[in-house]
């Protein structure tokens, strides 16, 4: 992991990738905002007609921050982590070269087109696998470009050893393209059409009502897996190493925690479907094989804070290991929630509830989107040669979105549980309390508090761009590279 | 082991491919048949309901909207009785949906009627005040997607053979058969209806996403 100088890396296509990822931020988070003041403020539905009400602009925000923000973030860290690791350079061949240019083409067209093709309501409806069929086809196409990258500058490394973030990158390749492959399984029905002029868009899943449920459930909690988990752990293995300049504190737990994710994260997904007609020792076996998960998962994170060991200091003087501490932190609420979601009795209070998207945000902002910006900033001052513009913005910022987390999963939380127990609320007589629209008024002022939550981390994000943006053009131009923590100014 | 692993970037990649893949194996074949079957009396939707089923879709009703009444008194109480793995032996996609921002809609066709479905997605207050579920002007201009919805049922009887047009199933017959059978069953909802813009539309032939929509609303019981 040493720095060598003798090795001229190509950082074209990480920077292209980094852009991408502030762009599509931007976009799936203002989104995400509009939301989140819908649910408070119902009129904002309709400002803009069929495209602008709840419905339509969901998928644009999950698909835009997954798929657009969350894996240019993975794209650009793989293409600085891969060369520096592997002690190879994109530039010894052209071949690669060309495969990670046309990668970066092919998936930014599909990530616009599918802002497109979303708002228009060309939907699967399958949560995380909206996209019709012409738009999965292209997307294998740059999974597949991605592998070819992967397996190339694998195949021309000089370092033998593959290290820790190399394995999650090939497993969330592997992974993803096996689930994406069976999930989209899907027929396009205009060749069926018998002479009618139907929609050459248009395709049905191929399976069928409690099957299809289980495929997608399969796929859609390993999306959240192997987009929002794996390839974030391969960032955090390399980025706080080398801003902190501590070792790893164990190799043998990144082993056990790595393997133990593996095998464990995907019987988890039948948690989704407890309750419902999936056959029982499914159910049983994704409630407890999500207990399981604990372990793998605070393995890893706990590996992160023992590497600061005897340097917590550094906490004070870097905000950006704020930001990996912060996100490794977060990564423990998340990981112990989710399992307590999974619990039978508890996942029939909370299922349905705002408690899941609460959830899912902690683990998103808190520890997805504050490792890529975390990742983001310590790449900048190496791929461009500057100092990081600000270090008091940067801390701002910090302070900024971490409020904004709590305040958004704390005020889930309890919309989801106020929720939760109303719907099953009996009254002396063993009739129901409440009608459904009394559990829908009493949620407003936390719908409210949420929105808050959501703009401040908007607003947080703003400032990160606007810090990169800086970082690039007009910050001060460093002589040689750092070895560690990122050089900012004020 | 794992050092000799972490050197060989091929026998890496099978390992984990095996390690992941194993769960989805265990899990998802073993019952795969079974689950398939449908509860006897379901039967597919026709041409009208896949129509409204489209645009159920198309505004991603199911981001708010449950199909999935789970096994417990407090959900048979409000929705009626609980889901049988059978009754969606017709559902492509499936609608089960994740959150409840409003009430499951699995059996809505026993409880509210087509009037109750105008007024409400005109304008949702005017029958449930203080709801927040957005109005869908919209979809009482647009006109519903007769066509797709054919070639989908059409996708399914030959792909997945469903048994449309077989005794007592819903017939699909031709394309200008499927179109006079839809229009016949727009007009008795129409009927229903007080929107003056969807009865000219159905006089005209043309049958608006509404239509369709309350269709399939009325056909979940």
């Amino acid at each position: 992991m040493s720095n060598s100088s003798a090795i001229d890396y190509d950082y074209s296509i990480a920077k292209a990738f980094t852009f991408a990822t502030i762009l599509f931020g931007i976009i799936g988070m203002l989104v995400g905002v509009i939301l989140a003041f819908q649910m408070a403020f119902p009129e904002l539905n309709n400002l803009a007609g069929e495209y602008g009400t709840f419905g339509r602009l969901r998928p644009l925000h999950t698909n835009g921050v997954a798929f657009g923000f969350a894996l240019s973030g993975i794209f650009a860290t793989w293409y600085y982590i891969s060369q520096r690791v592997l002690k190879v350079s994109l530039k010894e061949s052209p071949f690669l070269m060309g495969v990670a240019r046309l990668h970066f083409l092919l998936y930014f067209i599909t990530i616009l087109l599918a802002v497109v093709t979303l708002i228009t309501g060309f939907t699967t409806s399958k949560e995380y696998a909206e996209l019709e069929w012409p738009l999965d086809l292209l997307v294998v196409v740059w999974w597949v470009l991605w592998g070819v990258s992967i397996f190339g500058i694998i195949g021309i490394r000089r370092e033998r050893t593959m290290y820790i973030s190399i394995w999650y990158y090939i497993a969330t390749f592997l992974a993803i393209a096996m689930f994406y492959l069976f999930n989209n399984v899907e027929i396009p029905t205009m060749f069926f059409s018998n002479g009618a002029p139907s929609s050459w868009m248009h395709s049905i899943s191929g399976y069928a009502g409690t099957n299809d449920a289980l495929v997608q459930w399969w796929y859609g909690h390993n999306a959240v897996g192997f987009v929002f988990t794996v390839p974030i752990i391969a960032m955090i293995y390399y980025f706080l190493p080398k801003e902190s300049g501590q070792n790893v504190f164990s190799y043998k737990l990144s082993i056990l925690a790595f393997w133990g994710l593996l095998f464990v994260y995907v019987w988890a997904g039948g948690h989704h479907l407890i309750y419902s007609t999936v056959p029982d020792w499914m159910q049983t076996m994704g409630s407890a094989m999500s207990i399981v998960l604990i372990l793998p998962s605070w393995g890893s994170a706990i590996n992160m804070l023992l590497t600061m060991k005897g340097e917590w200091s550094q906490l004070q003087t870097n905000p950006l290991i704020k930001f990996l501490i912060m996100a490794s932190t977060f990564y423990m609420l998340s990981t112990i929630e989710g399992p307590i979601q999974s619990i039978k009795s508890v996942n029939a209070i909370a299922h349905f509830t705002d408690w899941i998207p609460g959830h899912v945000h902690d683990g998103t902002l808190g520890w997805v989107a504050f490792m890529i910006m975390a990742a983001l900033f310590h790449m900048a001052p190496r791929m461009y040669k500057r100092e990081i513009y600000s270090k008091s913005l940067m801390e701002t910022q910090f302070w900024i979105q971490t409020v904004a987390i709590v305040l958004y999963f704390t005020s889930m939380w309890i919309a989801g549980i106020t929720q939760g127990m109303m719907w099953r609320a009996y009254d002396q007589y063993g009739s129901l309390v409440y009608s459904f629209i009394d559990t829908v008024n009493v949620l407003q002022p936390y719908y409210t508090i949420r929105g808050v939550g959501g703009l401040l981390y908007f607003i947080g994000f703003i400032m990160f761009a606007w810090n990169m943006y800086k970082t690039a053009t007009s910050s001060r131009v460093l002589d040689k590279e750092p070895a560690t923590a990122s050089p900012m100014g004020l | 082991m794992f050092n000799w692993l972490e050197r060989r970037p091929f026998f890496f990649a099978v390992g984990v491919f095996l390690t992941v893949a194993f769960a989805g194996i265990i899990e998802i074949i073993p019952d795969f048949a079974k689950q398939s079957q449908p509860t006897v009396g379901t039967k597919p939707y026709t041409v009208l309901e896949l129509a409204g089923r489209q645009v159920y879709i198309k505004d991603s009703c199911n981001a708010c909207h449950s199909q999935m009444i789970r096994p417990f008194k407090s959900e048979t109480d409000r929705y009626g009785m609980y889901s049988l793995s059978g009754e969606y032996a017709y559902d492509r996609p499936f609608l089960w949906g994740s959150k409840r921002t409003g009430p499951d809609l699995l059996r809505v066709g026993n409880y509210r009627t087509t009037d109750w479905h105008e007024n409400h997605m005109k304008d949702p207050a005017s029958v449930m005040p203080g709801t927040i579920m957005p109005a869908y002007p919209h979809m009482f201009e647009n006109i519903a997607d007769i066509a797709t919805a054919y070639a989908n049922a059409n996708t399914q009887k030959q792909v997945f053979a469903v048994p449309y047009d077989q005794e007592g199933m819903p017939k699909l017959g031709s394309w200008s058969d499927t179109q006079a059978k839809a229009l016949e069953y727009a007009k008795i909802i129409a009927a229903d209806m007080k929107d003056q813009k969807v009865k000219d539309a159905i006089a005209d032939g043309k049958i608006p996403e509404i239509v369709a929509l309350i269709a399939y609303l009325n056909s979940l019981k």
